[in-house]
């Protein structure tokens, strides 16, 4: 008896042995600010990657131990961060949430051969190398800040949405100026007409300037490339005005619904450029939210749901390169590298495929708010 | 050789010996490569920092005036740093890496020193605690005026400017306002910060021991008799302000080329502090204390990592920690006791010597 169960014992030792040798172990790091003052930003990306990274788990192939770094929003803290994880073992990245973080450690990663998957980075010197062209190891699941106001200008011509635009923006901020400068080239490419722009910064809490000269234009659709907070100060001031062009925003304004104290009713019918709407019906989306909900109480935001996307997109390169268990960081990076450029990734923020500079490509949506939520535009 | 003297050299011995072994150490772990990723990438930053905390006990322990802006300063030999180095780059194609170290080094202590004289002149001919608001407001201006400052190179020519819009359209920027330094050329080196390091040490161990020193310290103590001997108080302080200020501005220049982009808001009111709290940790007028305390606070938080979010909270306990026991007479008492034998083999046989 005692020979048989020995056996039974060493047999189901080899057949767990097998069935994990099956798994592919990877180890990848999170790195983001969980504290401090973007602290926000770096959960939604950390509780989107653990979501994913669980999916992924469950559904056997690949076992992912997921590591989680805190970079403070900080230069400084970020290359510790990105230093900790390599000590941990990480062979990937799925980080830095913020840009300039990421700036810093991907071009430390880009000589240590080490592969970055950015879920919400959006400047372009993420991507680019010095001067010399592009780092290659670095891909981005959100647009470039530059590219946001291409697709603005874009889906307000396609859509018809109005015919004279007026743009107000902060030219204290590099996210702000950024998406101004290529929405202006690409307006005027595309036959949109500017009649003005005002600029801001951030010390402004009256823009009654601002609104009454794109009142006094005319203009039938003011941009607003600008995060949520001067945003709603905007809206306050065109109702109180009776002013009541199109408001197009871009991914900054996601989160002008939770503002407290803030009338949401004043934002109805204001539009935004967003790739992920929490209230979508697709199936992907709607099991997403549901996890998320139950697993953190709250509805994510669209940096939960880039990181989201990042995991899979990683996960989906490493199926296409053939990762195995104990690679190297340095050769999961040049097997990874190739093969993020021929995969096609069906997200929950859109269908996405990279170039070579590690750029994403997908369709922007835009989102609306009607009645307190974002729904997608139909049109 | 007084017993006063003999107590100095001891101690200025002491300070050096263990900097340059650990430095001995550091690099030799480096290069057998047993040293931890995180640790080594942390080895410059560590050095940038005690260059800053031993500058700052120079203004505070020594001279006795409050300075909050100290990182004002390092901003200052950041950007500068930045911008000689990348000058020298494409502008003028210097390809020697040291070589652009080191005059980066040197234009931001330069920078950081006029800075330290424009600021000093006014403020320090005053009584009372003016200097720590005027630095503090110092910290603040250089912050927001290098978010409106535009540096680039264009044909070989340095291009400066307030308004993004006149900056030519083939310029490549140096200081890209609120983006900060852009795309900055890593030349920092380990090697370099600990010559930082020892530079830092002999100007500011002499300074104190000098008769600038004796004077400085004379004006802490007693200003009116310091005075009333014929002391020129501004004078004498602006000596020790200034002198902190390149040698902030010096560990600013090696802080920015150590990393790809340096922003202005990394030098915050609060970074200006982070340094005021490894000096007081180590001691007023205490140098060695504070290149040890900089060390220590700077990897502390590294090594907390384990505790994940709560390890700010950990990290303030340490602090407070650490301040009561240094303080406590019985803990001191039962630390005196322990040193005793290691004193002795200093003090105790040289006195048998000189008696």
């Amino acid at each position: 008896m005692k020979k048989f169960l020995a056996f039974a014992l060493a047999l189901a030792l080899c057949l767990t042995s097998v069935a994990a040798l099956a798994e592919v172990e990877l180890t990848i790091a999170h790195i983001g600010p969980t504290t401090g003052p973007a602290a926000l930003y770096g959960l939604a990306t950390l509780h989107g990657a653990e979501i994913a990274v669980q999916e992924i788990n469950e559904a056997g192939e690949f076992n992912i131990t997921l590591v989680n770094e805190d970079d403070e929003h900080n230069v400084e803290k970020a290359v510790n961060a990105y230093n900790a994880a390599l000590d941990a073992g990480a062979v990937a990245i799925i980080g830095n949430t913020t840009s300039k973080p990421c700036e810093a450690v991907s071009a430390l990663a880009v000589e240590d051969r080490v592969i970055m998957i950015t879920p919400s980075a959006s400047s372009e010197a993420v991507l680019e190398n010095g001067d010399d062209g592009y780092k290659g190891n670095v891909f981005q699941v959100c647009f470039t800040d530059p590219n946001q106001g291409l697709a603005s200008a874009e889906y307000i011509v396609e859509h018809k949405l109005g015919e004279k635009a007026f743009v107000i923006y902060n030219n204290a901020d590099v996210y702000s100026i950024g998406i101004r400068d290529t929405f202006n080239a690409k307006a005027a490419e595309l036959g949109l007409e500017v009649v003005g722009e005002e600029v801001f910064n951030d010390e402004t809490t009256d823009f009654t300037v601002q609104v009454s000269k794109a009142q006094e234009l005319g203009a039938d659709i003011v941009f607003l490339p600008m995060y949520y907070t001067p945003a709603s100060l905007i809206l306050q001031t065109a109702a109180a005005r009776e002013y009541k062009p199109v408001f197009f925003g871009v991914d900054g304004m996601d989160g002008i619904l939770g503002i407290e104290g803030f009338d949401t009713s004043l934002a109805e019918g204001v539009m935004l450029l967003t790739p992920f709407v929490a209230t979508s019906e697709d199936p992907a989306v709607k099991s997403f939210v549901e996890k998320y909900e139950a697993a953190y109480g709250e509805t994510p935001i669209q940096f939960a749901a880039d990181a989201y996307d990042g995991v899979y997109a990683l996960v989906a390169a490493a199926k296409e390169a053939g990762i195995t268990t104990g690679m190297s960081v340095e050769e999961v990076c040049e097997a990874l590298i190739p093969a993020m450029t021929t995969i096609t990734v069906d997200g929950i923020t859109g269908s996405m495929t990279w170039d070579e500079t590690g750029a994403v490509t997908k369709t922007p949506m835009a989102a609306v708010i009607e009645n307190g939520v974002y729904v997608i535009d139909a049109d | 050789m007084t017993k006063a003297k003999r107590k100095r050299l001891i101690y200025n011995c002491i300070t050096f010996a263990i900097v340059i072994i650990a430095f001995i150490v550091l690099q030799s772990m480096i290069e057998n490569k047993t040293i931890t990723r995180a640790l080594k990438g942390q080895l410059i930053p560590i050095c940038c920092w005690i260059v800053m905390a031993v500058s700052l006990n120079l203004v505070i322990g020594i001279s006795g005036e409050l300075s909050l802006g100290h990182a004002g300063f390092m901003s200052v030999g950041a950007f500068t740093g930045a911008v000689v180095s990348g000058y020298l780059l494409h502008g003028l194609g210097v390809e020697n890496e040291t070589l652009r170290l080191v005059l980066a080094i040197v234009g931001g202590g330069l920078i950081a020193g006029l800075a330290g004289v424009v600021i000093g002149i006014p403020v320090l001919r005053l009584r009372g605690d003016y200097l720590a608001i005027v630095t503090l407001a110092f910290g603040e201006i250089i912050r927001n005026l290098v978010n409106v400052t535009y540096i680039g190179v264009s044909d070989g020519a340095l291009v400066f400017n307030f308004l993004r819009k006149n900056v030519p359209e083939n310029t490549r920027m140096l200081v890209d306002g609120a983006s900060g330094a852009v795309k900055v050329a890593k030349i920092s080196t380990f090697t370099a910060g600990f010559v930082l390091v020892l530079i830092t040490l002999v100007v500011v161990l002499n300074l104190i021991n000098s008769r600038s020193g004796r004077a400085i310290k004379a004006i802490r103590d007693n200003r009116i008799a310091a005075e009333s001997m014929g002391v020129p108080v501004t004078k004498y302080k602006m000596m020790a302000f200034v002198t902190a200020a390149v040698l902030a501005g010096m560990a600013g220049a090696l802080y920015g080329l150590n990393s790809s982009t340096v922003v202005p808001s990394q030098f915050t009111f609060n970074q200006s502090i982070n340094v005021l709290v490894f000096v007081v940790l180590g001691g007023l007028g205490n140098v060695l204390g504070s290149v040890i305390s900089a060390t220590l606070l700077t990897v502390l938080p590294e090594v907390l990592r384990a505790f994940a979010d709560y390890r700010m909270l950990v990290y303030a306990i340490v602090l407070i920690l650490v301040m009561i026991f240094t303080n406590n007479p019985t803990i001191r008492a039962f630390a005196d006791r322990i040193f005793a034998p290691v004193k002795r083999l200093f003090t105790g046989k040289k006195e048998a010597e000189a008696a």
